[in-house]
């Protein structure tokens, strides 16, 4: 570990003000502190936001869901208004990690926690994520876990998260707040692929954190739910997974929110799937259909085919179990 | 010879006598030593590892490193000393035959990982921040990791019979090629040692399965006398296989603690365990079986390739080939293939579990092809004698193994057409293999003191890695001495103690259990004589065949109310203690001797998805006499979920461009959690083995994982039809993508 110094932020301001001279925040810790022993992060200072009055569970008026982004992951999970409303966003952040980091674990961190390639964590591999310029290790290396979607020659990780999957499902918005004041940015935008730059991982701004993650109202309630398909049973990240939100009315789908984790560079909204599904009728033909498309554009590596059917057979079978059959 | 009347501990259920200092912090595992054992001023030492797969250090910048303070040292090939490293070969070690591995003692690198320098430190903190300064630049060449692409030895061969002829002129010949991948034992204790010099003497407090090991190789390596060293090594928390050896990081802390004149303390990161500490080598074995159309195996042939490192050669014992059926043609011909990647070592089941993948597998393979069930194809095979030596067996009930797990696992319910039993999206199957692994003995001696206040200690040098050793031979202790456990103790992991062999082969129970009952016997007898003999006792006059003791009490058999204690008797004769050592010193055995087991699973198989779920397993062992049924179930259920991690989950990556180890920790080498096990159960087949040992055990540490892993990739067909021949079974494998 490099050394660091380590503020307490009692309030926001003091959180802002150490922020913006570039220190960075810490909340959990549950990801920063593996990655600073390892050296991949060498942060000058760390800013502790996990005091910050940032951990409430609200609906708003317009009937959307606020999680504050120091909310811990177990306590959202747990929450009555999330697990009748989004039963994907309690699944999703059950299916994480494991009882105890989900006990530190908050909602900010979660969106914000970096790749698990295991180049990138190793400080001794190439990784333009890590190092810019250096090269890709993972490109040509052993890259079974890695992404089929939103890659490029730059880097191929995928994001870990899978809440961020579910909330880029449901179109969340992210709440920021930083020394210009406060502004939303849609998950789905918050988060940036690869490019030539994977480095740049997100829209933060210097000195801006993340508040509160907001679910929109959906004008039509949701039936929805997160199937995650991984090598051991629990304590692993995705090698898929699907976030699927449906609404059904008289057999036919009226709105359709999915996306899929482990295979993007981003969570991946499957706007091909949801398009294909409105306006028809549930059927398994339906959802083989639509879940055919959730691979448009997919570019498999040396060790990773595999994912173009498991992620078409994720898709498929979290359809099938959140929309059913007549 | 007198016996007890009865073994009043021995064979029940006992919670393991140390297991409260286990759970409360107490015990003291290698890195745990300090002050209280005298220990002061330890500094820390940590490794820097090469960065490159193969090549030559050119330059080592050690300028940032040393200018932290903390800093002390920075020793690496270029300032360290020229140390003697003595010759050091089995048995006294358990290094393979090559030019083993050195403190930097020149400039090569031979494999990803390997250190390259140690910084030593007054604090760990700075220590490890320190190594990461360390900048050293290298000369690159190409490494060769790849076990299907490199080039093999000479083939070390078996053969009986002409077997390539007798499968050519099967009526049904089948041959497969399965692939292992490398396992890295992964214990939960990390590797550790503590070294402190004291002038020419060397002290090691090191995780080890057996003290004269560090002992023997640091002697050697510093060229003083093995007397001149002593090893400690009271708790260790696993092992597995991998605390056999030496590895050069004991020899490094040894060094750095005598170029700082400090003891120093070592501990190897988790990373760094999967670079110098061993595992299981990875494999591609292939099998060909010949049969009568009746399911008599006619000839067996093992074309075995498996990974070795370059600089030394390690060898896996595949003799379960030989012994496990009773097939007249067998030929085993085993390649090292000598790759930059450092030396494999045993790993639970070593060998025999590898080659027991493969041989029932194939089995399952020849039974489908015959339409046979498996466990009537196993019966159809089985030897009345060593089909190897033509010996007697002392034991084998491998026949009841099969009967018992049968009717307990409900065998009957298995559909022999795979792919045909579902439950929803799952796919049902049962699956079975057999397994043995061989019962050794070796020469062991134990020290018992009884002290005038009626307690005994009891010591040997041997080891307990969490079989619970300190348990079952306070067991065989309590029950020869006549005393309850309680005033027992066991002493293990001192090489001041009387000699033991190595904590492996599952051995130790054999082994040292027999040293120790001998030396409890005969102080037990000793102390009948001294009453006997004594006037003044009670018991004086009575034949001390007809003495027994219980309770520390001693009494004539016919006459309960006439004896006294062992206290009384000392008391009286102004005795301090009675001490003696015994030993055990095993002869060349005329029978065949083997521990055996019958594993049973049934899986789950989402065919969709290709998500395997181990829904229930069963293993049958026939291991001799059971000395405590919890420990033995803790052995069991330990082997059996180590069997199921090798079926579905362990697998060492190395990136073959560079050797680099991709997956070297807990998060990306996947070892099953909790919700991956499940409903698991053990049965010992009653058989003390009285043959085999005064104890009559046969061994339990090693059997348990033999022939779990084709369990399972025998139930996975069963449920899909589909036969996967390389371990781990992926989802991409099942998925067949
Ligand atoms: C062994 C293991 C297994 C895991 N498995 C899973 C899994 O299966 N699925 C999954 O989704 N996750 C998994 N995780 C990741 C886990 O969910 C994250 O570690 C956790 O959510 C991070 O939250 P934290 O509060 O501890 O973040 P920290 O470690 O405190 O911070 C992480 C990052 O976020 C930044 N940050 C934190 N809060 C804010 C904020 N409010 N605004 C701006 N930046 C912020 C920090 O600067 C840092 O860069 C796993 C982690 C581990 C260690
Ligand atoms: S995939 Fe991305 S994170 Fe991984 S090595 Fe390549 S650049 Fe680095």
């Amino acid at each position: 570990m490099f050394p660091f110094s380590y503020t307490n932020a009692s309030s926001l301001q003091e959180a802002l003000d150490h922020g913006q001279r570039g220190g960075r925040y810490i909340a959990g810790g549950t990801t920063l502190v593996d990655l600073m022993r390892e050296t991949v992060e060498r942060p000058d200072e760390l800013v502790d936001i996990s005091g910050l009055p940032l951990t409430e569970i609200t609906m708003t008026p317009r009937g959307g869901l606020r999680i504050g982004a120091l909310a811990r992951m177990a306590d959202v999970a747990a929450e009555p208004k999330v697990r009748n409303t989004y039963p994907v966003i309690s699944q999703a952040l059950e299916l994480s990690a494991s009882a105890q980091l989900r006990n530190m674990a908050t909602i900010g961190g979660n969106i914000m926690q970096r790749t698990r390639c295991a180049y990138f964590r190793d400080v001794s591999a190439d990784c333009n994520k890590r190092l810019p310029g250096s090269g890709c290790a993972a490109l040509h290396g052993y890259n079974r876990t890695h992404a089929i979607l939103g890659t490029s020659e730059s880097c191929v990780c995928t994001h870990p998260s899978d809440l961020a999957v579910a909330l880029a499902a449901l179109e969340a918005v992210v709440h920021l707040v930083g020394p210009d004041g406060e502004r939303d940015v849609a998950l789905t935008d918050f988060l940036l692929l690869p490019g030539g730059t994977p480095h740049r991982e997100h829209a933060v701004r210097p000195g801006e954190l993340i508040a509160a993650v907001e679910i929109p109202a959906h004008p039509r309630p949701l039936r929805s739910g997160y199937l995650k398909v991984r090598d051991r049973q629990s304590y692993e990240f995705a090698l898929t997974s699907a976030a699927v939100a449906l609404h059904i009315r008289g057999g036919v789908i009226r709105a359709a929110k999915v996306a899929a984790g482990g295979v993007g560079t981003v969570p991946w909204k499957l706007t091909a799937v949801e398009d294909h599904l409105i306006g028809r009728r549930r059927s398994p033909q339906l959802w083989s259909a639509a879940a055919d498309l959730a691979t448009e554009g997919a570019r498999p590596l040396d060790h990773n085919r595999f994912k173009i059917d498991l992620l078409k057979r994720t898709v498929e079978r979290q359809l099938l179990i959140v929309g059913g059959t007549e | 010879m007198t016996q007890q009347p009865h073994r009043a501990v021995v064979g029940t259920d006992q919670p393991r006598v140390d297991g409260r200092l286990k759970v409360t912090g107490k015990a003291r595992y290698a890195a745990d030593h300090g002050p209280a054992e005298g220990v002061d001023g330890i500094v820390h030492a940590v490794l820097v590892e090469s960065s490159i797969g193969r090549g030559r250090i050119t330059g080592i910048d050690t300028r940032a490193a040393e200018n932290l303070p903390g800093v002390l040292r920075v020793i690496h090939h270029g300032n360290a000393p020229r140390l003697p490293y003595r010759d050091n070969p089995f048995p006294d070690s358990i290094n393979p035959p090559g030019e083993r591995l050195r403190a930097f003692q020149d400039d090569l690198v031979r494999f990803f990982g390997e250190p390259v320098g140690v910084v030593v430190a007054t604090t760990l903190e700075v220590a490890r921040h320190a190594a990461r300064l360390v900048e050293v630049t290298y000369d690159v060449e190409l490494p060769v990791v790849d076990l299907s692409r490199a080039p093999a030895d000479e083939p070390e061969t078996y053969a009986r019979g002409d077997a390539d002829t007798a499968w050519e002129a099967a009526e049904v010949h089948l041959e497969m090629t399965y692939r292992m991948s490398r396992n890295h034992h992964n214990a939960m204790e990390p590797h550790a040692i503590i070294a402190r010099w004291q002038g020419e003497r060397l002290t090691v407090w090191d995780k080890t399965q057996w003290v004269a090991d560090p002992r023997n190789e640091l002697a050697a390596v510093f060229g003083i006398p093995r007397e001149a060293v002593r090893c400690l090594s009271p708790f260790v928390g696993g092992a597995f296989g991998n605390g056999g050896r030496t590895w050069v990081h004991s020899a490094i802390a040894a060094l750095a603690a005598r170029e700082v004149r400090r003891p120093v303390k070592l501990v190897l990161t988790r990373r760094q365990q999967y670079f110098t500490a061993g595992f299981r080598p990875g494999y591609e074995y292939t099998m060909r079986v010949g049969s009568d159309r009746r399911g008599r195996i006619t000839a067996m042939v093992h074309d075995v390739r498996g990974e070795s490192s370059r600089y030394e050669r390690h060898s896996d014992d595949l003799s379960i080939g030989r012994m496990l059926y009773a097939i007249p043609h067998v030929r085993q011909a085993v390649r090292h293939v000598p790759l930059d990647i450092s030396t494999p070592t045993w790993m639970r089941g070593p060998g025999w579990s590898s080659a027991a993948y493969t041989i029932e597998s194939a089995l399952d393979e020849l039974a489908h092809e015959l339409e046979i069930d498996p466990i009537e194809l196993r019966m159809r095979n089985e030897p009345t004698q060593d089909p190897a030596t033509g010996q007697p067996f002392s034991t084998r009930r491998l026949r009841e193994c099969y009967d018992v797990g049968a009717r307990e696992f409900g065998w009957h319910r298995r559909n022999p057409t795979p792919g045909v039993a579902r439950d929803g999206d799952w796919l049902i199957g049962m699956g079975m293999a057999a397994g043995a692994y061989m019962t050794e003995r070796a020469a062991a001696q134990a020290h018992v003191r009884l002290d005038a206040n009626g307690t005994a200690v009891v010591q040997s040098a041997t080891s307990d890695i969490g079989p619970g050793t300190h348990t079952s031979m306070t067991q065989v202790a309590a029950d020869a001495l006549g005393l309850p456990m309680g005033a027992v103790e066991f002493r293990l992991g001192d090489t001041a103690l009387p000699p033991a062999p190595i904590q492996a082969l599952a051995w130790t129970m054999a082994s040292v259990g027999s040293a120790v009952q001998d030396a409890c016997d005969r102080l037990r007898r000793r102390a009948i004589a001294l009453a006997v003999d004594d006037e003044r006792s009670p018991l004086h006059g009575v034949d001390p065949d007809d003495v027994a003791v219980e309770r520390g009490r001693m009494h004539a058999r016919d006459d309960p109310s006439r004896g006294e204690t062992y206290r009384q008797l000392l008391a009286r004769n102004n005795r301090p203690f009675l001490g003696l050592t015994g030993s055990y010193n095993p002869e060349e055995s005329r029978f065949s001797m083997y521990a055996y087991s019958a594993i049973f699973a049934e899986v789950a198989v989402d065919a969709r998805l290709g998500l395997v779920r181990v829904r229930r397993m069963l293993g049958v062992f026939d291991a001799g006499r059971i000395i405590n049924p919890r420990l033995a179930d803790s052995q069991a259920l330990g082997g059996m979920i180590g069997g199921i991690s090798q079926a579905l989950l362990e697998h060492t990556v190395t990136d073959h461009r560079d050797g680099r180890i991709v997956n070297a920790n807990l998060a990306d080498y996947l070892v099953p959690v909790n919700a991956d096990i499940p409903d698991m159960r053990a049965i010992y087949v009653d058989s003390v083995d009285d043959k085999a040992d005064p104890i009559g055990v046969k061994g339990l540490g090693e059997i348990v994982i033999v022939g779990v892993a084709p369990a399972v990739a025998n139930a996975v067909f069963n449920a899909t039809g589909r036969r996967i021949r390389d371990l781990p079974i992926t989802p991409e494998a099942l998925l067949g993508l």
